[in-house]
């Protein structure tokens, strides 16, 4: 589904290197971890995937079901079924979050050359998709993110996730800002979108997401490069060691 | 909201470059009176048949007019306007005195069509609940086409028809309020207008009748070189209510074609006043070329106790914009409301704001004003609260958001605050704010596209305002604000 292959990218406006040679494959069905110690690179990663133009890519590729996603416009991206949860998700002030939600479903299902949804339908797969996260009726007709805690902004974010039924989900540091019973939410969210046509690509600093989502596939990040791959205990090993083994090797 | 994909649908629709209503009618119009003299005056006034005393009004403005100075405070700037270069009377020619509407040039129905008016009662009528409809006092460059509706509003003891019709079928009642909200030598533009306005609509609504239906006036200037000078004057008597709204378009044109109106309102006793203004007059070119010169001035005055004035405006069009509707809360307990949506692109040029009087005791009025500038525009709000000696707790509440998109636009606030009673309260906030790369970015990581994230980003800026527009127009006015910025990122 993703295949990743000697990915360079740098910051546009300085020119600082970030990503210097990533090579990460993730097939339908799985779900993959990418583990790293702060400024390895795990969010640049995600944002260049997501197409942010703040990134400049100097060398590699990157496909999405066989497609060259570097060619693509992010909303291009979006409508061909990439999803980013974000680490700090935007306010947009005045837009009630059911009104964004139905903008973005069916400005993907525009660019895909699919009839709109009709008003029931989609207030059906709305109050269905909430139920599950425990998003309230009030929470959906506020502006979207303004205002909302920690817990509900991420919320908000697997809310979408689920609607938009993308086919590669990237979680940023989805577990940043939760407390425990947040974290159990949003995770049990997330678990109900795995399935055999969706890959997965889970960003975090800390192990403890990892025994809600459990990974197929753990990475470790570090100075732009993954220098470690393995099975879910490779989490449980950086958990108790620290990167710092790890850190040297990249360097 | 659907508007957000209809706006979206719409701005697909038309051509980047193209002011939507850019086209020109093509009909026999008979145009006279160029150059600013007496003996203009005279022939407009001869033209309409007019009472002699409103002649001499006219030619007592003009005399004004001659010794008064154009004023440049306003933070716009243009090239000095000949008004001896100028038509002052430019009339559709098939249309003098049209019975029904059978005999209104068939070419100028076709132009209402297409800027979607429903001047057709039968069809309107056929079509919608009552609740719905609109009563459309059309004039097209200087004479008001058709009244619809004319016989409902009659039954109800409501007079709705052009300001020439007016002079002739209820003289007192236009003299006892013409220039009484804006005087002959208020400024400069309605000094002008005093003198060569030339229709416009006249709204007289008797004690304690709540006005069956929306009233509304579509404007349009089609002929070239000349300035449309319209002249409004609405009366809510004791207890009454109206709600009135004003939509404004221009064919795309070269030149600099001028607007200066006065609207004049005036609320007694109890009635209330909502006066709703969509205005998409053409704005220039890519290259500020052309566009309309709007100078206008609209006061409103809550002359009785508990009365109400409410000014909503959705403004998207002109070069050049010099407008401050505004409320002399004379009444006890009166009660001024300003809402305004200001949007800028291209070249354009906006000050723009309001003026809240405070004379009586216990009035209060509420402000609140959303300026998005794009491209290479300067949009200024500049709005004046004061409160008079009598003037006890005199509230007011002003808020001020400005939406910057793009690099190169410009937004300015300029409130001017005095109170001359201890006891008046007034709070003003201000915010300024940009469209952040971040917010684009979210957005687009959703599936939108840059205008349909443009559009919803705004539409949610402006929301607080698009609510108080009659339901039929706010998603109108969602659509031109989604399309007058077009073309402002990337």
């Amino acid at each position: 589904m993703l295949e990743i292959k000697n990915l360079h990218a740098r910051i546009a406006e300085d020119e600082t290197e970030i990503l210097r040679g990533v090579n990460l494959t993730v097939k339908a069905g799985e779900v993959h971890a990418i583990m790293g110690p702060n400024g390895s690179g795990k969010s640049t990663l995600s944002y260049v995937l997501a197409g942010k133009d703040d990134y400049e890519i100097t060398e590699g590729e990157v496909l999405f079901d066989g497609q060259n996603m570097l060619d693509m416009s992010p909303d291009e991206r979006a409508a061909a079924g990439m999803f980013l949860a974000f680490q700090y998700p935007i306010e947009i002030p005045g837009v009630a979050t059911m009104e964004f939600l139905k903008t973005a479903m069916n400005a993907q299902r525009k660019a895909r050359g699919e009839a709109q949804l009709s008003i029931p339908d989609f207030m059906k797969r709305v109050k269905e998709a909430a139920g599950h996260l425990n998003v309230s009726m009030d929470m959906l007709k506020r502006p979207l993110n303004v205002g909302f805690s920690g817990g509900e902004k991420k919320r908000a974010e697997i809310l979408q996730m689920s609607l938009l039924e993308p086919k590669l989900c990237v979680l940023d540091e989805t577990d940043s800002g939760l407390d425990i019973d947040a974290l159990r939410i949003v995770s049990d969210g997330v678990n109900k979108l795995r399935g055999p046509d969706r890959a997965m690509v889970v960003i975090t600093h800390y192990q403890r997401l990892l025994d809600h989502i459990v990974p197929d596939v753990v990475h470790v990040l570090s100075k732009g490069r993954i220098v470690k791959t393995g099975d879910k205990d490779l989490a449980l090993e950086l958990e108790k060691n620290g990167y710092a083994d790890y850190v040297d090797a990249a360097a | 909201m659907p508007a957000v994909q209809e706006t979206i649908d719409r701005v697909k629709a038309i051509d980047v470059d193209q002011y939507k209503y850019g086209f020109v009618t093509d009909i026999d119009s008979e145009r006279g009176a160029k150059g600013l003299s007496e003996e203009t005056v005279r022939f407009l006034s001869a033209k309409k048949n007019e009472p002699e005393w409103m002649t001499e009004w006219r030619l007592d403005a003009l005399r004004r007019f001659k010794q008064m100075e154009e004023p440049d405070w306003a933070r716009v700037s243009y090239p000095k306007i000949d008004f001896d270069a100028l038509y002052y009377w430019a009339s559709p020619k098939s249309v003098e005195g049209p019975k029904s509407l059978d005999e209104v040039d068939p070419e100028l129905l076709a132009t209402y069509e297409k800027l979607g008016i429903p001047l057709r009662e039968q069809e309107i009528l056929a079509g919608v609940e009552p609740k719905n409809r609109v009563a459309v006092d059309a004039v097209f460059d200087s004479v008001s086409v058709v009244t619809t509706f004319k016989e409902e509003l009659k039954k109800a003891g409501v007079i709705f028809c052009s300001i020439s019709e007016a002079l002739r079928e209820y003289p007192d009642l236009v003299k006892k309020y013409l220039g009484s909200v804006v005087p002959v030598t208020d400024n400069y533009y309605a000094t002008l207008n005093s003198a060569v306005f030339s229709d416009g609509s006249f709204v007289y609504v008797p004690e304690g009748v709540r006005c069956p239906m929306e009233l509304s006036t579509y404007f349009r200037i089609n002929e070239q070189n000349t300035g449309q000078f319209e002249r409004t004057l609405i009366i809510a008597e004791k207890g009454a209510y109206v709600s009135y709204l004003e939509g404004c378009t221009a064919p795309q044109r070269d030149e600099n074609q001028l607007h200066a109106a006065v609207v004049e309102l005036v609320a007694l006793d109890d009635a209330e006043i909502k006066y709703s203004t969509v205005q998409n007059w053409f704005p220039g070119d890519k290259e500020g070329k052309g566009g309309i010169y709007n100078f206008v001035t609209k006061r409103g005055d809550c002359r009785g106790k508990n009365s109400k004035i409410s000014w909503t405006q959705v403004e998207t069009g002109s070069a050049i914009t010099w407008k401050y509707p505004s409320c002399i809360l004379r009444g006890e307990n009166s009660r001024g409301e300003f809402y305004s949506i200001a949007v800028a692109n291209g070249y354009q040029q906006i000050d723009s704001g309001t003026k809240m009087i405070h004379l009586g005791k216990n009035s209060s009025s509420r402000i609140i004003s959303k300026g998005i500038s794009a491209g290479k525009s300067q949009n200024t709000y500049r709005g004046l609260v004061s409160a008079h000696r009598k003037a006890s707790n005199a509230r007011n509440f002003t808020q001020c958001d400005s939406l910057l998109i793009g690099q190169d636009c410009g937004a300015h606030t300029v409130p001017y605050i005095e109170s001359k009673n201890a006891s008046a309260q007034f709070e003003h906030e201000a915010t300024t704010s940009k469209i952040s790369d971040d917010q684009m970015f979210y957005c687009l990581q959703r599936g939108l596209t840059e205008e349909e994230a443009v559009a919803l980003i705004v539409n949610g800026f402006v929301k607080d305002v698009i609510q108080q527009l009659p339901m039929e127009f706010a998603v109108e006015a969602q659509k031109l604000i989604s399309i007058s910025l077009e073309g402002s990122v990337g």
